[in-house]
């Protein structure tokens, strides 16, 4: 226990006024309301500031990488789904196309469509979730998560009724898809997702503008751009210090460079900045499902060419990456010829994004922590994996 | 006492009961469960407990972060051979009564996960378990389910004679031993007090050693 708790001695760091005051080292979660999970900091206070943070993982470490090293690749879909749980759909792309790039299979036109509709549904479902956990964290106990809920659950209707699960969807399949929409889906989806836009407005009038939430949020956790580009974050927590990087538009993986839509940046890398990075997000997410469903062709939903069974690459390594709703998700393979990867690594967004949070944390209050780490967006099963 | 007489009671306006039946509803109609999550289950958890499935409706809305303030403990979730002393000690600081809903597969067994080096198999190993919810993760109407099961079982609890629940019974012990990390595993790897593994028939699994040791 001890050599995996032990914590460096606060000794070396001295109160910031001498004689008064001491430091206080706080052991934050596993077992905490505001951790999104089983994540532990430990923080050194001088008073209610904080002078040192260490965040300890491992406490959901589920050996995913190596139980997949003994898997067939088609073994490991269903895991994927519950690297970032909130996100299986994204999950199952990212692998998809890791091993679409090691095995070189074609993905029929439909699929595509299919893998942006899903995959643009889960941004919308990951972002309204987020924001109503990042109200809780700031103390607007239940409410605002309650409208966001509201929300998802019309979405996760949409994903049982085309994949049979609410979370695990296990949709993905190398070179396309596991099954076509159902009769009236597409009616149904449109729907929700033209009823969407009245959800955000009602929730950014509530929010947007909010005393609180302006006083809790702006100019707390800035993130500097060099930072954020040198410690590798991706994703919103990016783009809200104004660098411009989405992989959709710089890989264009898939079909996303058929959409018209736009990539929105922060300016000053604030929570406030990051939360507000997600809502206009969820707009232009909202209108790339409104092109790709208008757009969705006819057509088979998986390559018939790849085998289903004793599916074997060729010897070779790929790297799989798209943009998931917490950034960069990549897969790296190494295949040996055989039927289960011989090396199998995840990039996970949420782990690296959380590199940066002592860097957010200093000299600010222990409360803002909490709002700090729930504006990064983390879910520790991809974290720990 | 004659259900006729008292119905007719009730009517006019005199409640009859006993001390054991207020005593179980009074238990079963406020079960604060422990704020508490471990990974996807726990997501499942929260949706149960908002608007739509709403948790509120059976007296459980109130989750405490403290287990202090706690008489219910959802585990929900993969539990690692890291997070399970600690979650054994979560159960230990709850006072009496108290109750431990297995949530999922993981919590169960292991789940998907069960061949993780670094996974426990289920955490009836440590703590009496009181209600199994099977699923990965299982619905929100699994949960509900699960939760009225919970309170059936404390309506049929009695406070005297043996079949009294544990904490009326002041042999029965209220905290169990919290595993250590050993050099290759939890030690001890399980509480033979609290781990009754299923029997099986020996002669049928001769070369099935999984599950049973």
């Amino acid at each position: 226990m001890s050599a995996i708790a032990e914590f460096p001695s606060a000794a070396h760091l001295t109160p910031s006024s001498d004689g008064d005051s001491q430091l206080l080292e706080v052991s934050m979660g596993p077992q905490h309301p505001s951790t999104h999970g089983v994540f532990r900091m430990d923080v050194v206070l001088d008073g209610e500031t904080v002078v040192k943070l260490k965040p300890i993982f491992g406490y959901l470490h589920r050996n995913h990488e190596k139980i997949a090293e003994d898997e067939t690749y088609l073994g490991s879909m269903p895991y994927t789904d519950r690297l970032d749980y909130f996100c299986s759909l994204t999950n199952n792309w990212a692998y998809a196309l890791a091993v679409e790039t090691l095995a070189g299979v074609q993905v029929p036109e439909r699929a595509q469509y299919l893998r942006v509709i899903t995959a643009e549904l889960t941004r919308l479902q990951n972002h309204a979730s987020l924001i109503g956990f990042l109200m809780q964290d700031m103390g607007a106990s239940g409410t605002p998560l309650m409208y966001a809920f509201r929300e998802r659950e019309k979405i996760l209707d949409l994903f049982e009724a085309l994949t049979g699960a609410r979370m695990m969807c296990n949709y993905m399949r190398f070179g396309g898809c596991r099954v076509d929409l159902p009769a009236g889906w597409l009616e149904q989806a449109k729907q929700v997702v033209a009823a969407f836009p009245r959800f955000l407005d009602q929730y950014e009038s509530l929010l947007a503008g909010n005393e609180i939430l302006m006083a809790r949020t702006q100019g707390v956790g800035v993130l500097s751009r060099e930072l954020a580009i040198n410690a590798g974050i991706t994703g919103p927590v990016l783009r809200a210090c104004g660098v411009n990087y989405d992989l959709r538009k710089v890989d264009k993986y898939g079909i996303y460079d058929r959409f018209n839509f736009r990539i929105p940046l922060g300016d000053h890398g604030d929570v406030y900045d990051r939360y507000m990075i997600r809502v206009l997000e969820m707009r232009e997410s909202i209108k790339i499902l409104e092109q790709a469903m208008r757009d969705l062709p006819e057509g088979p939903i998986t390559d018939p060419k790849t085998k289903v069974r004793n599916f074997r690459p060729k010897p070779g390594e790929a790297y799989g990456r798209i943009e998931a709703p917490k950034g960069e998700l990549g897969f790296y393979l190494i295949s040996d010829g055989t039927p289960n990867p011989y090396r199998y690594r995840v990039r996970p967004p949420s782990l690296i994004n959380l590199t940066v949070l002592e860097d957010m944390c200093l000299g600010r209050n222990i409360a803002d922590v909490v709002i700090i780490l729930g504006s990064i967006d983390i879910v520790m099963g991809e974290v720990d994996r | 006492m004659d259900e006729a007489l008292k119905h007719e009671l009730g009517r006019q306006g005199v409640i009859a009961t006993s001390m054991q039946e207020l005593y179980n509803w009074g238990r079963r109609s406020s079960l604060w469960p422990l704020n508490f999550g471990l990974a996807c289950c726990a997501i499942e958890m929260i949706a149960t407990t908002m608007a739509r499935y709403d948790l509120a409706r059976f007296g459980a809305e109130v989750f405490r972060p403290s287990p202090r303030q706690a008489d219910l403990m959802i585990v929900a979730g993969t539990i690692t051979k890291k997070m399970a002393p600690q979650i054994v000690r979560l159960y230990n600081q709850m006072p009496e009564p108290k109750y431990v809903i297995s949530m999922g597969a993981c919590a169960i067994s292991g789940g998907p996960f069960k061949q993780g080096y670094n996974v426990l198999k289920g955490i009836d190993r440590y703590i009496p378990v009181d209600i199994y919810i099977p699923g990965c993760p299982p619905r929100p109407e699994a949960l509900l389910e699960g939760f009225i099961e919970l309170q059936k079982k404390i309506d049929g609890q009695q406070l005297t004679g043996d079949n009294r629940p544990r904490h009326l019974n002041a042999a029965e012990p209220s905290e169990f031993p919290i595993p250590q990390f050993g050099e290759h595993d939890l030690k001890p790897s399980k509480n033979p007090d609290v781990w009754h593994p299923p029997l099986v028939n020996i002669s049928l699994a001769d070369n099935d050693d999984s599950g049973t040791a």
